[in-house]
């Protein structure tokens, strides 16, 4: 596995209205071309902020970002961002229009073109009925379905997921993990996923970075032969020993 | 079928009716002078006269060319002052200031200043409705581009969209509830006001316009057509706010499921 992604050296501070705050510390690791990559931990630990940062939405204050060995200096759409909120669609554009709209504009694709990919795409998360509808008439469930479809139809080196179905109730959630994990083994897309759910952590990640609070720092990389599987024996004993980094 | 079971458009149909048969029976049995109040069909019989010899239509044309044309300029200059208010914070400030300053300030108080610096002639009445549309219309687009969702601009980010690709593909379209809701106000000013501006012509007669129309007929005591001069008023906003206006939020925002939270 070639690292796609090198994080080294990695602190992240801002000034807030209480002085310096430093998000995450001193935070290193890579990613390597096709992997599932999961950065977990509590609330308020940073990993946001880690995630924006290699989205090249922030920069670091100190270390450097790589993808493909070059520095990450300004969001691209070799980089596409999942966010957590249900308002990252255009409202003013159909479900078909959000797939297509950012495949003119960033991949400068033929209008032609760019509709058979997103058709592709949106068939690919089960919503071509819905290609004709507004936004604001789909569950959150289908709106981060077509937030993902959109971001899978621009081809970018990695998907960086920060938080995607941490808003989506229970059962929604797990659906729309099992059928990432499903999308996942069809593109092989590497994958970058941000969560504080030790559950979906251990579903989702290959690996598993823990990231301790306060300022953020690197606990532990766990590597996780479980993922992919729920309710196993191994599932639980990874849960357990997350757990426990987490608890120490 | 009980009233509420009518549908909305009968329902007023019937009250319109029914008042104007008051208003036709008052008129003719209380013995009113037509010269103060004419009765209901003789006003409709004015209007309808002016309708058919191009007199009315033409003057409505008239006020609207130089209100669209004021709402142009005002519209210009309401992004160049949102753009600065967005980008600067001095234009910010500026723009707080000059909207509290200006917004109270009826815009035909403006009109003995503007026929001291513009004459009398359309200039004038560009100047007050400019006035007129400015403050509302920087007011609303202002407040809607400060209040596009954080996610949207990042999203917008990640497209690589910068510059004037990033306004045009994600600011203004966010922004676009509150921007129709300030044309809106603005036209409903605009529109008032320019019916005034025109009367104020009216006392040295030297400009159209439907307001003009109105002042000049009343000297005349053609008070028939003051009323049909009024008619036409309350038609043109009418048709404007409630078809056009309508016709546009159900294309746009209303099929968005986007409405200015205000």
């Amino acid at each position: 596995m070639s690292s796609l992604l090198s994080v080294r050296d990695v602190t992240i501070s801002y000034p807030t209205e209480s002085g310096l705050f430093t998000a995450v510390e001193g935070v290193s690791f890579s990613i390597g071309e096709g992997e599932k990559f999961v950065i977990l931990g509590p609330s308020g630990c940073g990993k946001s902020t880690l995630l924006k940062a290699v989205g090249g939405f922030i920069a670091p204050s100190r270390g450097v970002i790589e993808l493909e060995g070059r520095p990450v200096s300004r969001p691209g759409p070799d980089r596409v961002v999942v966010f957590q909120e249900f308002d990252q669609l255009l409202p003013w554009r159909t479900v078909m229009g959000n797939v297509v709209y950012p495949l003119r504009v960033a991949r400068r694709m033929a209008e032609g073109s760019a509709r058979e990919a997103a058709t592709r795409h949106l068939d690919m998360v089960g919503l071509t009925k819905f290609a004709a509808t507004y936004p604001h008439q789909l569950s959150g469930g289908m709106k981060q379905r077509v937030a993902i479809a959109r971001s899978l139809a621009l081809d970018p080196k990695m998907l960086l997921m920060d938080e995607p179905f941490a808003s989506l109730d229970a059962l929604t959630r797990r659906k729309m993990q099992d059928d990432l994990l499903m999308i996942w083994q069809a593109t092989r897309k590497t994958i970058l996923f941000v969560t504080h759910s030790i559950e979906e952590a251990v579903v989702l990640g290959d690996r598993v970075l823990i990231l301790s609070a306060g300022p953020g720092r690197v606990r532990r990389i766990l590597d996780n032969p479980a993922a992919g599987h729920r309710e196993t024996e191994a599932v639980m004993k990874i849960q357990r020993d997350v757990q426990e980094i987490l608890g120490r | 079928m009980s009233w509420l079971g009518l549908p909305a458009a009968i329902r007023k149909a019937v009250i319109l009716t029914i008042l104007l048969v008051i208003w036709e029976a008052v008129t003719r049995l209380g013995d009113v002078s037509p010269l103060l109040f004419p009765s209901a069909s003789i006003v409709l019989a004015a209007f309808g006269r002016s309708l058919v010899n191009g007199e009315l239509p033409g003057y409505a044309a008239q006020s609207l060319q130089v209100l669209l044309a004021g709402m142009a300029i005002g519209s210009v200059l309401a992004l160049v002052l949102t753009t600065l208010a967005v980008t600067t914070r001095v234009g910010a400030e500026l723009l707080e200031t000059l909207t509290s300053m200006f917004n109270p300030l009826p815009a035909i108080a403006l009109m003995p200043l503007a026929l001291l610096w513009f004459g009398l002639g359309v200039k004038s009445l560009i100047f007050v409705i400019v006035h007129s549309v400015l403050w509302p219309m920087s007011l609303n687009t202002y407040t809607g581009f400060v209040t596009v969702p954080r996610t949207l601009m990042s999203v917008g980010q990640n497209f690589g969209l910068t510059g004037w690709r990033f306004v045009a593909g994600i600011l203004l379209p966010a922004a676009f509830p509150y921007i129709l809701s300030g044309v809106k106000i603005g036209w409903a000013f605009a529109w008032r006001t320019i019916i005034a501006a025109e009367m104020v012509f009216g006392v040295s007669g030297s400009q159209g316009g439907i307001g003009w129309f109105i002042y000049q007929n009343r000297f005349e005591m053609n008070t028939d057509l003051v009323f049909a001069g009024l008619l036409t008023v309350i038609l043109i906003g009418l048709l404007v706010e409630n078809l056009f206006f309508r016709w546009l939020e159900r294309k746009t925002v209303l099929r968005w499921g986007m409405s200015a939270a205000r």
